[in-house]
């Protein structure tokens, strides 16, 4: 399975994943959140950038369920999800991930008929990476 | 045409096209290609190549200008222009020549495409080139190839304007019935039913086998000179009109999701320059050429340009619209879902032929073509008349 490749912007989200936290890079001036993370803002154009927290909830606005070909360790868990999920607190903050059907799952364990477009999901942390479940009602 | 107020509407024109077979496997290397289908456009030009001095090519080509102004006997280059984003590049070759010649940077330019994609590795399985920014943000997802990054877009499309898989088969039959008319096409003696897309197998849901382009060995090629000297030319001049590139605002490429509204994309803004530059409107387009490395991306397509609303790309070819006799032929040659995948190079030359009224499927006096580069990329696009 691939790791992040992180680079400057980007290691801050992934140190704060290791930890169980999800963050997102914000506009330290203006206040604006962006992802992916940049050098600057592109509304106020300052460099000073702090990195907020979020509750973890969101919806799912997109997904797809990938079939071989795939590359070794992936098309293994085929057919699996990767969803795109928006946050509650910045709709337009939008994260691709996997929905498991609780924390620790692999991504093949949520059957692929039970994934819709509006879910309510909530971020759990496996390994590093943020990975969404669904939210019970 | 006077330099300045003018821009470069109709100061250029294609004045020879050239290419070499397609097919899965094909013996030859690429650079060999290259040079087979540069040396076929500048033939079918009547123009030696000893007069070339532009060159225009776009990114993951391999074969460099100094190997092909060696192997073929250019003359002295004053111009040459690589474009990024792979498929986004194709039309922007073109625009980049004919605003060479238009200003007096060349005389005569060549753009070319050579691919060996369908005997060669396939892009996405490299992934230590594949993990820069945004990389990071998706592949560990298991978001792995340009076909999952679209079909995202694709889901979301569907759900928000309730586009269908019919739809989507619209689109790829439009394409596979023009390539069994298409002797050159991949899929020439290849029909194509709506059983078969219904049942075929997935790869990445939505989208099915028949919504991903072919993968082919072949090149391609045409020839750039000014409006002037094409009329001394061999063939008949296919004017380049109108020309625009694009990379939108806060667009993202392919994984554009990370904008305020990603189901508008790169074909907006070229179409928002392309018409401002033209005499024509989209009511004036006969046939058009759309990128179509995946069905989706021609429902995009069909709304940026301006033949329909925005969401109505799919209702937009309901009734044939896309077939000979409909609204809008498209992908005459079969394009890249079922004449050949060489990032959509056969869409620019597809785009003269009909209007030299050579094609395989011509519409009778098509006198306006649109061609389009990639949507989800920062793309490009031509509006070429006779």
């Amino acid at each position: 399975m691939l790791r992040p490749v992180t680079d400057t912007d980007g290691a801050p989200f992934w140190e704060y994943a290791a930890r169980g936290e999800l963050r997102v890079q914000a506009c330290a001036g203006c206040g604006e959140l962006r992802f992916p993370p940049r050098p600057c803002c592109p509304h106020c154009q300052s460099f000073q950038t702090e990195w907020r927290r979020m509750s973890g909830r969101g919806r799912v606005w997109s997904y797809v369920v990938p079939h071989p070909p795939l590359l070794p360790g992936y098309a293994e868990l085929a057919p699996y999800n990767v969803v795109v999920v928006e946050l509650d607190e910045a709709p337009r903050i939008r994260l691709v991930g996997n929905l498991v059907a609780g924390p620790g799952e692999p991504v093949n364990s949520l059957a692929t008929d039970r994934l819709r477009i509006g879910t309510r999901v909530r971020a759990v942390f496996d390994d590093g990476l943020p990975r969404w479940v669904p939210e019970r009602s | 045409m006077a330099a300045g107020s003018g821009g470069i509407k109709d100061a250029t024109a294609i004045v020879g096209i050239g290419q070499t077979p397609f097919a899965k496997r094909l013996p030859e290397d690429e650079r060999t290609l290259a040079c087979r289908a540069v040396l076929a456009a500048l033939d079918d030009a009547g123009i030696a190549p000893g007069e070339v001095d532009a060159l225009a090519s776009y990114t993951m080509e391999e074969t460099d200008e100094v190997e092909l102004a060696k192997a073929c006997g250019f003359g002295d280059l004053t111009f040459f222009s690589k474009v990024g984003y792979g498929g986004g590049g194709s039309c922007a070759t073109v625009a980049h020549l004919a605003a060479a010649v238009a200003t007096g940077q060349a005389s005569v330019g060549v753009a070319w495409r050579s691919r060996k994609r369908g005997s060669g590795p396939r892009p996405w399985t490299n992934t230590a080139v594949q993990l820069p920014t945004p990389a990071q943000w998706t592949r560990p997802f298991g978001l792995l190839r340009p076909v999952d990054e679209i079909a995202m877009l694709a889901r979301r499309y569907m759900h928000e304007y309730g586009a269908t898989r019919d739809h989507l088969f619209n689109v790829a039959l439009a394409c596979r019935n023009r390539a069994n008319q298409n002797p050159a096409a991949i899929m020439y003696d290849r029909p194509l039913t709506r059983e078969m897309y219904m049942t075929s197998r997935w790869i990445s849901e939505p989208l099915c086998l028949f919504d991903n382009c072919l993968e082919t060995d072949g090149a391609l090629a045409c020839v750039v000179v000014s409006a002037e000297r094409a009329r001394d030319c061999r063939r008949k001049p296919v004017y380049v009109h109108s020309a625009a590139q694009s990379l939108p605002a806060q667009h993202h490429g392919m994984v554009n999701y990370w904008n305020d509204d990603p189901l508008t994309g790169p074909a907006w803004a070229a179409a928002r320059h392309l018409w401002k530059h033209s005499d024509l409107t989209p009511q004036d387009v006969d046939v058009a050429q759309i990128y179509d490395a995946f069905t989706p991306l021609v429902l995009l397509s069909l709304e940026g340009y301006g033949f329909c609303g925005r969401g109505e790309g799919g209702a937009f070819t309901e009734g044939g619209a896309l077939e000979t006799g409909g609204l809008l032929p498209v992908n005459t040659g079969g394009g890249g879902l079922s004449e050949a995948y060489v990032h959509g190079f056969n869409l620019v030359n597809e785009g003269v032929k009909q209007l030299r009224g050579t094609s395989t499927a011509q519409v009778p006096g098509a006198s306006a073509c649109l061609v389009t580069a990639g949507e989800g990329v920062p793309t490009s696009a031509l509006l070429l008349r006779s």
